[in-house]
């Protein structure tokens, strides 16, 4: 469904991502993972369309997004969570949701009909909001926890009916509890999206993934499955080291 | 054009441009370190305006006159820094504009009911009221060629001061990364406190440089700082290099702009159009160039952060 | 409720000042209402926006200009002279948003100040009407039908009916979908583009919005003043208006007419009382201090304070 093609990106002097080679099957849950600094989070921004590409291609769903701007892909299907928490901090968690169906469901070019007659979007977004498990939905983001607040992330990216999400590390700063519900979050999306899911949470990625790329100092040094991931020499030089004996 | 013409206007943007740089020296390191815009530094250089003009006045010595009006000006300077300027540091940049906004409103206020709404009589040393010939023969007021040299003096110092000294390194590191220098130990505020007081001195010094030439009356810190803004847009915000060669391009810009455009408009177009477009079109010129470099180099030709 | 009760005073305003034989402030009144207009189209693109866009003059000061030119030229009937008005201020957001959107924080601001200077300079040149010294208006534009709008009972009925459009017109568009989406730039402008959102349209057409309205705002002022002017234009004025939105309550909805009330009244307050004695000249003085502390310690604004007292 996603493939990329020779995806390069330097910044001055340093290569940020060294002509990366992925492909992202339909279905499928695909983790990145690596070392901090390898590039992954470069490499979701060009994925993404919030970085330009240097070189290389990015196909989605056969078509060529490289050139396409970030908005545009996402209308295409292709939405992302952040690693660092992107809210609309002063609106409710109702309203987070809502604008991204809105933003989906017809032009909001509307400079009459009053936003709050549209009951569909509004139902819409409760019951995205049920499935993250929010059940507070009144409260402005900045006031949920911060377990809530990467649920409302993993959210606002499917609220957006994607065909794949991109999640760039959604159990950053998390507790056991939250990180074994994000997990069952998860487990949920794959069901109707694909994901390319960025961790470093171990656990989790060798319970979640179908398939498993490895990013070193900007270049790919390994995709497979989790076991043969978990025992390839040179991802646990680079990477795991002993903390995954089997 | 004749030679001596365009010779004549080259030393012109030489001076306007070095007067340019003293005002967008201290801004630019006031914004490219502190994160603040402060509209206020133009009421800064009308106070050095000001100051020297009652000083000299009061001194019948503009020599004597000069350097008690730079320190003073760099009084006003750090005590307003220490009892306004330092709470907005944190703030948004609309905050800042609002806040030195109002100073400016204030400013300009005590200006006038101290000194009243006449414009002062500043005169240049004595010695230097008349034309000097120069090699050519050309004559050139011998008060704007003091002009020229004081800039470049000034120019040079802060150079040296800046690449060469302890404090112009910590200034250097606190214009690319902030948080960087902070958590290196740097005093911060009392380094703050003194770029801010240097910004005003130099302030000063433009303002009674430009006195004898221009008008010292309330309201001339306002023409000029746009003119400091659209310099440091240009060279880059935190750059002191970038300054330097955005005033002097700025300089060049608009007094060969004002020079040249009326004639070359004369030869094409008709009397009407030419005298109606000149003026304009060499108006508008350096906002022109800011919005191209704007546009083709955001971040301006020099620019300190990183 | 309380806008009910607002409207029924300012349509009772004039009544009462006849009564009261002080004609004057209905004029100033009028006047008043005309700022609200310009101080509430800049706060749809600071407040609601949030692009802090420090060449509103230029729109202000463009409308003014056309109906004065336009007049000059012999067309007085506001039917044709205020839509060209602003259109023309319109055409001018369009250009200036377009090129100064590209760019973001400090930049957008020294951008668009930039393009207000230049709009500034080009009247300033323009000898053939004014140039230095402006431009004034003969008269009132005309509106045909048999009624004069020299009579300033009148004249500050339309303006009062006007505002009262405009206002409503900017309600709806900030509760519908548009007004939405313009908070959520504001917000955060990365996650809006990460949800699908072309960001430089939509703040492209809130920046031509807000143009426009403020070249009504023009229109009117030049009608009464008498006088189109190039300090209209400059960056002063820009600042005026943005004082008058802080002081109302930026981003909330009756800021921008709030805050226009409270600094000509303080004003005019300052300028004519007899408790500043000789110091009424520098009025600006305390202005200054009020914004400044406004702007310190109050930025919500009155409009935010008299929330926070009705929670």
């Amino acid at each position: 469904m996603l493939s990329l093609r020779d995806l390069s990106k330097s910044f001055g002097g340093v290569v940020a991502v060294d002509r990366v080679t992925l492909e992202v099957r339909a279905g499928e849950v695909h983790a990145l993972i690596g070392p901090n600094g390898a590039g992954k989070t470069t490499l979701i921004h060009q994925v993404s369309g919030s970085l330009p590409a240097d070189t290389g291609q990015i196909l989605f769903e056969e078509r060529d997004i490289t050139r396409l701007a970030a908005h545009e892909r996402v209308r295409a299907g292709l939405a992302r969570s952040y690693q660092v928490t992107s809210l609309f901090r002063r609106f409710s968690v109702l309203d987070n949701l809502a604008l991204a169906v809105q933003a989906r469901s017809g032009s909001s070019f509307s400079f009459w009909r009053p936003l709050a007659a549209e009951r569909a979007l509004f139902d819409e977004a409760r019951d995205i909001a049920a499935r993250i498990n929010l059940t507070r939905v009144d409260i402005p983001a900045a006031s949920l926890s911060h377990g809530e607040q990467r649920a409302l992330e993993v959210g606002l990216a499917l609220a957006t009916r994607p065909k794949l999400v991109l999640l760039d590390e959604p159990m950053a700063g998390m507790g056991l509890e939250e990180s074994k519900r994000m997990i069952d979050l998860v487990r949920r999306v794959r069901e109707s999206v694909t994901v390319l899911l960025v961790e470093h949470d171990m656990d989790a990625v060798f319970r979640l993934a179908d398939r498993i790329s490895v990013m070193v100092n900007g270049r790919l040094i390994a995709t497979g499955a989790p076991e043969a991931i978990r025992r390839n020499e040179e991802v646990r030089r680079a990477y795991l080291g002993d903390e995954l004996a089997a | 054009m004749s030679g001596i013409l365009f010779l004549e206007q080259t030393l012109n943007s030489l001076q306007f441009g070095l007067m340019l740089f003293l005002l967008a020296a201290g801004l630019t390191l006031v914004f490219g370190i502190m994160d603040m815009i402060n509209l206020a530094h133009g009421s800064l250089y009308m106070i050095g305006a000001y100051l020297m003009a009652t000083l000299a006045e009061a001194t019948g010595s503009f020599w004597v006159a000069l350097p008690l009006a730079l320190v003073a000006t760099a009084l006003v300077g750090a005590a307003l820094e220490v009892s306004l300027l330092r709470r907005l540091y944190e703030r948004d940049h609309l905050t800042q504009v609002l806040a030195t906004f109002a100073v400016i409103l204030i400013a300009n206020e005590v200006v006038r009911m101290i000194w009243g709404n006449q414009s002062l009589m500043l005169n240049p040393p004595a010695g230097l009221t008349g034309p000097v010939t120069l090699p050519g023969g050309m004559q050139y007021a011998s008060y704007r060629l003091l002009i020229i040299g004081v800039g470049a003096a000034v120019a040079v110092c802060l150079y040296l001061l800046v690449t060469r000294t302890r404090m112009g390194m910590l200034v250097r590191a606190g214009a690319s990364n902030r948080e960087m220098a902070v958590a290196m130990g740097v005093n911060i505020r009392r380094l703050f406190t003194i770029v801010f007081a240097l910004g005003a001195a130099l302030c000063a010094l433009a303002g009674a440089m430009l006195g004898p030439i221009l008008a010292v009356q309330v309201g001339m810190g306002e023409n000029i700082l746009i003119l400091a803004f659209v310099v440091i847009v240009i060279g880059g915000i935190g750059s002191i290099r970038g300054a330097f060669v955005g005033a002097l391009l700025v300089g060049l810009v608009d007094t060969m702009g004002r020079a040249l455009l009326p004639i070359a408009f004369a030869k094409l177009f008709s009397p009407p159009v030419a005298s109606n477009l000149g003026p304009s079109v060499s108006s508008i010129l350096i906002y022109v160039l800011m919005a191209a470099v704007l546009f083709l180099r955001p971040q301006g030709l020099f620019p300190a952060r990183g | 409720m309380r806008i009910l009760l607002v409207a029924l005073v300012a349509a009772a305003f004039p009544w009462a000042m006849h009564a009261l034989g002080q004609d004057f402030y209905t004029s100033f009144a009028t006047r008043v209402l005309i700022y609200a207009m310009a101080a509430a189209s800049l706060n749809l693109v600071l407040g609601y926006g949030g692009m802090v866009s420090f060449g509103h003059a230029a729109f202000f000061g463009a409308g003014a200009y056309i109906v004065a030119i336009l007049a000059a030229e012999g067309i007085t009937s506001l039917w044709i002279a205020w839509p060209v008005a602003v259109a023309v201020a319109a055409l001018a957001a369009l250009v200036i948003g377009a090129i100064s959107l590209r760019t973001r924080g400090v930049y957008f601001i020294m951008i668009t100040l930039a393009f207000a200077q230049m709009m500034y300079y080009v009247f300033v040149s323009l000898k053939a009407y004014g140039g230095d010294d402006g431009l004034s208006l003969p008269g009132r534009s005309s509106i045909g039908l048999g009624v004069s709008l020299s009579n300033d009972f009148v004249w500050y009925y339309i303006v009062l009916a006007l505002l009262a459009l405009v206002l409503f017109l900017l309600h709806r568009l900030l509760h519908a979908r548009f007004g939405r989406v313009i908070e959520a730039i504001r917000e955060n402008e990365t996650r809006a583009t990460a949800i699908g959102y072309p960001v430089y349209r939509y703040q492209l057409l809130c920046f031509v919005i807000s143009g426009a309205v403020a070249g009504l705002a023009g229109a009117l002022i030049v009608n009464q003043t008498s006088y189109a002017g190039p300090t209209l234009l400059h960056w002063v004025q820009s600042g005026t208006l943005m004082i008058m939105v802080i002081l109302g309550g930026v981003g909330r909805f009756w800021g921008g007419p709030i805050g226009a009330a409270v600094l000509l009244v303080l004003e005019e307050v300052f300028s004519a009382s007899p408790l500043l004695g000789p110091y009424a000249l520098h009025w600006q003085l305390p202005v200054g201090l009020i914004l400044l502390a406004v702007v310190l310690f109050a930025p919500q604004g009155l409009a935010g304070a008299l929330a926070k007292r009705s929670q």
